[in-house]
């Protein structure tokens, strides 16, 4: 298949079974490299299943049966000579709940440089530039620049969040999947995640699931809804707000489901 | 205040009498529950000090030699000596190597069955260590005594097979069980959020391990291990069958030693009630009292001193 550049995933007939029960039904999408590109439907519908499926974090269970094909970048993922190891290096993935580790702010930022170069240690001053580079971009290197020893999992909810977004960035991935980023979070946390997630736009490709429906009008491009594991409509976001092409896709938009 | 729910029928009537004395009793026992732990153990000191204590002021004993000589002669006819030091050495001796030899395998244990093993064996593992832990520490130094010693003659070529070594891998399968399932707790408390986000940053298992989950749990791990050490230090059972029972400071690990714990046992029943002797192993109960609790009390400052870091 002639891989457009211009996706940056692309699903093709995705599958996907927690045990008996299928999560993902025929899923067929292609998200468009460097823009921000929402995930919204009904709780329950297979969104963060989606975003799972596209770091394959979903294996870590091990009834979890997938079939079909994801393209990152033109290359399937699913091939037998991708490393997991790769392709979490690439594809950054923030969680719903803030989650930095039970580590200084430094070591936290610099976590996966650490694990990467695990035989070629870098010298403490890139590590430094590094830290310093990717808090300055999460806008957290002024306010934290002098306590960077730390642990992490003292910090306000807001900073952790912008930690786990700037422990990221060292590892220079293509792709950030969001699970919900700023549910834990007030208007203040929620408005600065999504000032940043337009800071970052353009250098990644930002997939954000989310149930807030304002905030997918805000903050993304294009949107894609779900129901129910299946795949109902993909559009720019200005247009499935306005002038959804399926009926089902105007019902949840009214809030005719929760 | 006449709300009219509460003035009607609906309101109900107060509780009788017994159920309200029930209550107080019950609160009563509960309340003598929790302080009798402190009371048992104020007691159990009280009576092992009070057997102890006059040996102290007696003028055939001196505190100097009771610690620092290895000579144990209690029933000596002409020349009475009780030196413990022989016996100090013998408990360090066996407990620091069964726990030097059980930590890495029970720590082993612990990561595969929480991080690496599916389900099903997970299940069958966490049983088989549970029955582990219940072997009777009897049944375990018959067989340090019968089976181990044999083996570890055969091995090492020692002249008997009874020695530090050979109580020591007794003492350190019977630590194992106990370690390995308090470890396997402390890093089954690891948030799984912690996995998942050294995961997706693109880490492997063993690096999930030793840098996330290893630091994550240092502090029920220690606790297991330190755990471990007061079990090899109190142990009494199977190190007095396997370990030789000869009072001797070793020179090697194929040395027979006798161990605090294990003289005590051997020797209490023999020993006239109220003579001298008596008194003095009394003495050596309240050094292992000593410590085990100087133990605990490390271990106490060591886990505050790691959480507040
Ligand atoms: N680990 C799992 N094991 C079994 N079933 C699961 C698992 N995770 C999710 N499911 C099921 O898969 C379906 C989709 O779940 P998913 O979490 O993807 O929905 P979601 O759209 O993210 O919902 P929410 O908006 O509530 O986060 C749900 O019915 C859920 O019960
Ligand atoms: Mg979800």
């Amino acid at each position: 298949m002639s891989d457009t550049p211009a996706f940056s995933i692309t699903t093709r007939d995705l599958n996907l079974w927690y045990a008996k029960f299928q999560a993902l039904i025929n899923i067929n999408v292609d998200i468009k490299h460097g823009i921000i590109t929402s995930l919204i439907g009904p709780s329950g519908c297979g969104k963060t299943t989606l975003l799972r499926c596209f770091n394959r974090i979903n294996e870590r269970y091990t009834y979890v049966t997938t079939q079909g094909e994801i393209k990152l970048l033109g290359k399937n993922i699913y091939d037998p000579d991708v490393s997991l190891v790769e392709l979490r290096k690439s594809v950054g993935m923030v969680f719903q709940r803030p989650n930095p580790l039970p580590i200084s702010i430094y070591e936290n930022v610099v976590f996966g440089i650490r694990i990467h170069n695990e035989s070629r240690q870098s010298t403490r001053s890139d590590l430094d530039a590094a830290v310093e580079k990717a808090l300055t971009e999460v806008g957290l290197w002024k306010d934290l620049k002098d306590r960077l020893n730390q642990r992490a999992t003292g910090l306000q909810l807001e900073q952790q969040q912008k930690l786990c977004i700037a422990r990221l960035l060292p590892l220079k991935p293509e792709i950030i999947l969001m699970d919900e980023p700023c549910s834990a979070l007030d208007v203040e946390g929620t408005r600065a995640i999504e000032e940043l997630m337009f800071e970052l736009k353009g250098r990644y490709t930002i997939v954000i699931v989310t149930h807030n429906m304002a905030q997918a009008r805000r903050a993304s491009d294009e949107c894609i809804f779900m129901l129910m594991g299946e795949f109902i409509e993909h559009s720019p976001t200005a247009e499935l707000f306005v002038n959804p092409k399926n009926p089902k896709t105007a019902e949840y938009i009214e809030g005719r489901y929760g | 205040m006449a709300l009219p729910s509460l003035t009607g029928k609906s309101l109900r009537p107060a509780r009788p009498l017994w159920a309200v004395c029930g209550e107080k009793m019950l609160e009563l026992l509960i309340r003598f529950c929790g302080v009798s732990a402190i009371i048992f153990v104020l007691a159990i000191f009280f009576f092992v000090f009070k057997e102890a204590a006059p040996v102290l002021w007696s003028k055939n004993f001196n505190l100097t030699q009771f610690l620092c000589s290895p000579e144990w002669y209690p029933t000596s006819v002409s020349n009475v000596r009780y030196g413990v030091l022989a016996l100090i050495v013998g408990t360090a001796c066996v407990s620091g190597l069964a726990v030097f030899l059980a930590v890495p395998f029970s720590l082993g244990a612990a990561v595969f069955i929480s991080e690496f093993c599916g389900p099903k064996l997970k299940e069958v593992l966490k049983i088989v260590i549970e029955l582990l832990a219940a072997i009777p520490s009897v049944v375990w130094g018959f067989i340090g005594l019968t089976v181990t010693s044999k083996i570890v003659q055969q091995m090492t070529g020692a002249p008997v097979g009874v020695n530090i070594l050979n109580g020591g891998i007794i003492l350190a399968l019977m630590c194992v069980p106990i370690i390995a399932s308090i470890s396997e707790d402390a890093l089954k408390a690891v948030p799984d959020t912690y996995r998942e986000a050294a995961l997706a940053l693109g880490a492997t298992r063993w690096q999930i391990v030793y840098r996330v989950l290893l630091p994550a749990a240092k502090n029920g791990l220690l606790a297991a291990v330190l755990l471990g050490v007061g079990r090899a230090v109190g142990e009494t059972m199977a190190v007095l069958m396997a370990t030789g029972h000869a009072v001797n400071i070793p020179h090697g690990i194929l040395d027979s030693v006798r161990t605090l714990t294990a003289n005590i046992a051997a020797e209490l029943g023999e020993a006239p009630a109220q003579s001298e002797h008596y008194r003095i192993l009394f003495l050596t109960g309240i050094l292992l009292f000593f410590i085990t609790f100087v133990i605990n009390v490390t271990a106490d400052f060591v886990v505050r001193g790691i959480r507040q870091k």
